[in-house]
């Protein structure tokens, strides 16, 4: 598996974070949960506006075989979705750490805490081969 | 036939196998409180001989009346050919085979079922069926809440001329589910939605409307569909399939057409059977696709390039969702579709017209006919198709009882739902003129 990128965090459902300048925070799943559920087909978006409480269900990735709910990683609204998946929801199979973001969230603040480094992303996808 | 095939043996190594006493024990985790001890009204057990002497004896009961009951489900010639092939062991089965893919035949049957059902109602998708009309109303306005997001009301408004039975199927499947259904006004000449009484303002999810309505009257449901989405809500679309080889389909009604069609499929090749097993259809537009209940069939093509039918879109489904599935509890059926795809196929489009249009001929007649007698009138003052509602000067029962001893079913009594006696009569193309005009003279008979 490929290279983690290094300026993300991670959380134990294979979900990224990607801090912004704004203090928004941009979220999609990992190459590993891409890889695991296979060719994405449908990818069901959050309304722009909404409130998504921690842990409460933010969208559902869909694949020939497997329907998964992606949950807030972090309490905050829905600043902006990935509206190209709609149309092209397999960007996530392609680059998930770029052009396979799904939502961007405006938060009061970021318990890093409850959060993983990459380093210990990378040791969760270890313990998950052995 | 045994229908178990597990002898006691079977059942005592099985539960041992698992470190189990008995069967009972199986339903420990279901909670004593809940459970019952027997079902009111149902009867112990019967053995074999006993039921087929019972069945036949309630199928003498029944006789063959001339029947000019109508009311949500009709009595149509079936050709010889449909039933015989439908049971044929190659399709004689209730739902989808499991390893749906290595039945491609029955996977072609419901694929050609659903192109032909989508051509019907003007939509773009259709799913393999549901068990009921009524229960087709359920599951639509639950689709309805899944699509409609922006919406968050969970009202659901039903024009007066749903058929009242389906409502109540949908108020006990989506009433717990946070769904509230509420009636529109309905205009006492017409009987159809009274346009100028219309709430605005309720937030509707969806709206539903039904052509012909209940009472058999002709809806203005271009007018309707368009304040629907005016609302912001998603039309419902229940029409009859075999009134729509004459009528606007569905897709077609008001600017945008309605968002989803259901109905009860019984018209179209299966009999009437004492009420069931019939079968629901429910067709979309494409963007709805993913929220759609039940299974849907797919045409591909396989390794070598060659067509193929494949179940599709199965993530919505709860085999793989689980408790997000679009329906835990929609099945398709699978027997009866094949009946009805086989029906659509022998009659054609032109002949699903001709059975359309002799059928509003022969109700033409019946009505002019009974409309001569003192004490019967036109309940409503609008169109109709091959139903129509009549008012009587007298309680309606005791009528229907003395024409039936004359071996006619006159027709479904709807002085409840009317609130003033009338009642509801439907001659479909099975009656011949004579028929009709037996029907007319039996209640002038009974009216002098």
């Amino acid at each position: 598996m490929s290279e983690l990128p290094g300026d993300l965090l991670y959380t134990n459902d294979h979900e990224w974070l990607r801090r912004e300048d704004d203090g928004s925070v941009t979220i999609g799943i990992t190459g590993h949960a891409a890889t695991s559920l296979g060719d994405l087909v449908y990818v069901e978006l959050p309304e722009v506006g909404q409130d998504v409480e921690l842990g409460g269900e933010m969208a559902v990735v869909e694949s020939v075989k497997a329907a998964s709910d992606v949950y807030a990683p972090v309490a905050g609204s829905v600043a902006a979705v990935n509206e190209e998946l709609a149309d092209d929801p397999e960007k996530i199979n392609a680059d998930p750490y770029g052009d396979g973001w799904i939502v961007r969230m405006k938060i009061e603040g970021l318990d890093e805490s409850e959060l993983m480094s990459p380093d210990a992303y990378q040791q969760l996808l270890d313990e998950l081969d052995d | 036939m045994p229908f178990i095939p597990h002898t006691e043996k079977d059942t005592r190594e099985m539960l041992a196998a698992i470190g189990v006493d008995a069967i009972e024990d199986l339903f420990d985790e279901i909670p004593a409180e809940l459970r019952i001890d027997h079902l009111h009204g149902v009867p112990e057990a019967l053995n074999e001989m006993e039921v087929s002497r019972l069945m036949r004896e309630r199928a003498r009961r029944d006789g063959s009346p001339l029947c000019f009951i109508g009311a949500g489900a009709y009595e149509h010639h079936i050709p010889t050919a449909v039933w015989d092939l439908a049971t044929r062991g190659e399709f004689y089965s209730a739902y989808t085979p499991y390893q749906a893919e290595a039945s491609q035949g029955t996977l072609q049957t419901i694929y050609e079922y659903q192109t032909m059902i989508t051509g019907l109602t003007g939509l773009d998708v259709s799913n393999a069926s549901l068990y009921d009309g009524a229960s087709g109303l359920a599951e639509a306005a639950l689709m309805a809440v899944r699509a409609n997001r922006r919406v968050k009301s969970g009202l659901v408004l039903l024009a007066p001329g749903v058929n009242p039975v389906y409502e109540h199927v949908a108020e006990a499947i989506a009433g717990s589910q946070g769904l509230t259904f509420e009636w529109l006004p309905m205009d006492a000449k017409s009987g159809n939605v009274a346009f100028e009484e219309l709430p605005e303002g309720k937030e509707p999810v969806a709206v539903v409307m039904q052509q012909p309505t209940f009472p058999g009257t002709l809806e203005d449901v271009d007018r309707l569909t368009d304040w629907a989405h005016e609302q912001g809500a998603f039309a419902i679309g229940i029409a009859n399939p075999m009134s729509l080889a004459l009528l606007k389909a569905p897709g077609h009604w008001g600017e945008q057409g309605v968002d989803i069609a259901c109905g009860e499929g019984q018209p179209l090749g299966v009999p009437l059977s004492s009420g069931g097993p019939y079968f629901g259809y429910m067709t979309c537009k494409q963007k709805h696709v993913r929220q759609m209940p039940g299974r849907i069939v797919g045409r591909t093509t396989d390794l070598d390039g060659n067509p193929g039918f494949a179940l599709t879109l199965q993530a919505r489904e709860q085999h793989i969702r689980r408790s997000k599935a679009t329906s835990n509890i929609c099945t398709n059926q699978g027997l009866m579709v094949t009946a009805a795809t086989i029906y659509m196929s022998l009659l054609g489009f032109e002949g699903l017209a001709s059975v359309a249009r002799k059928s509003h001929a022969n109700t033409t007649r019946l009505v002019d006919g009974l409309c001569t007698i003192d004490g019967i009138d036109r309940l409503y003052d609008a169109s109709y198709f091959h139903e129509v509602a009549l008012k009587f000067d007298r309680p309606v029962a005791p009528v229907l009882a003395a024409i039936a001893e004359k071996n006619i079913l006159g027709g479904f009594d709807l002085t409840g739902g009317a609130g003033t006696d009338a009642l509801l009569v439907c001659a479909t193309e099975t009656k011949t003129d004579a028929d009709i005009d037996a029907c007319i003279a039996a209640f002038a008979e009974e009216m002098a």
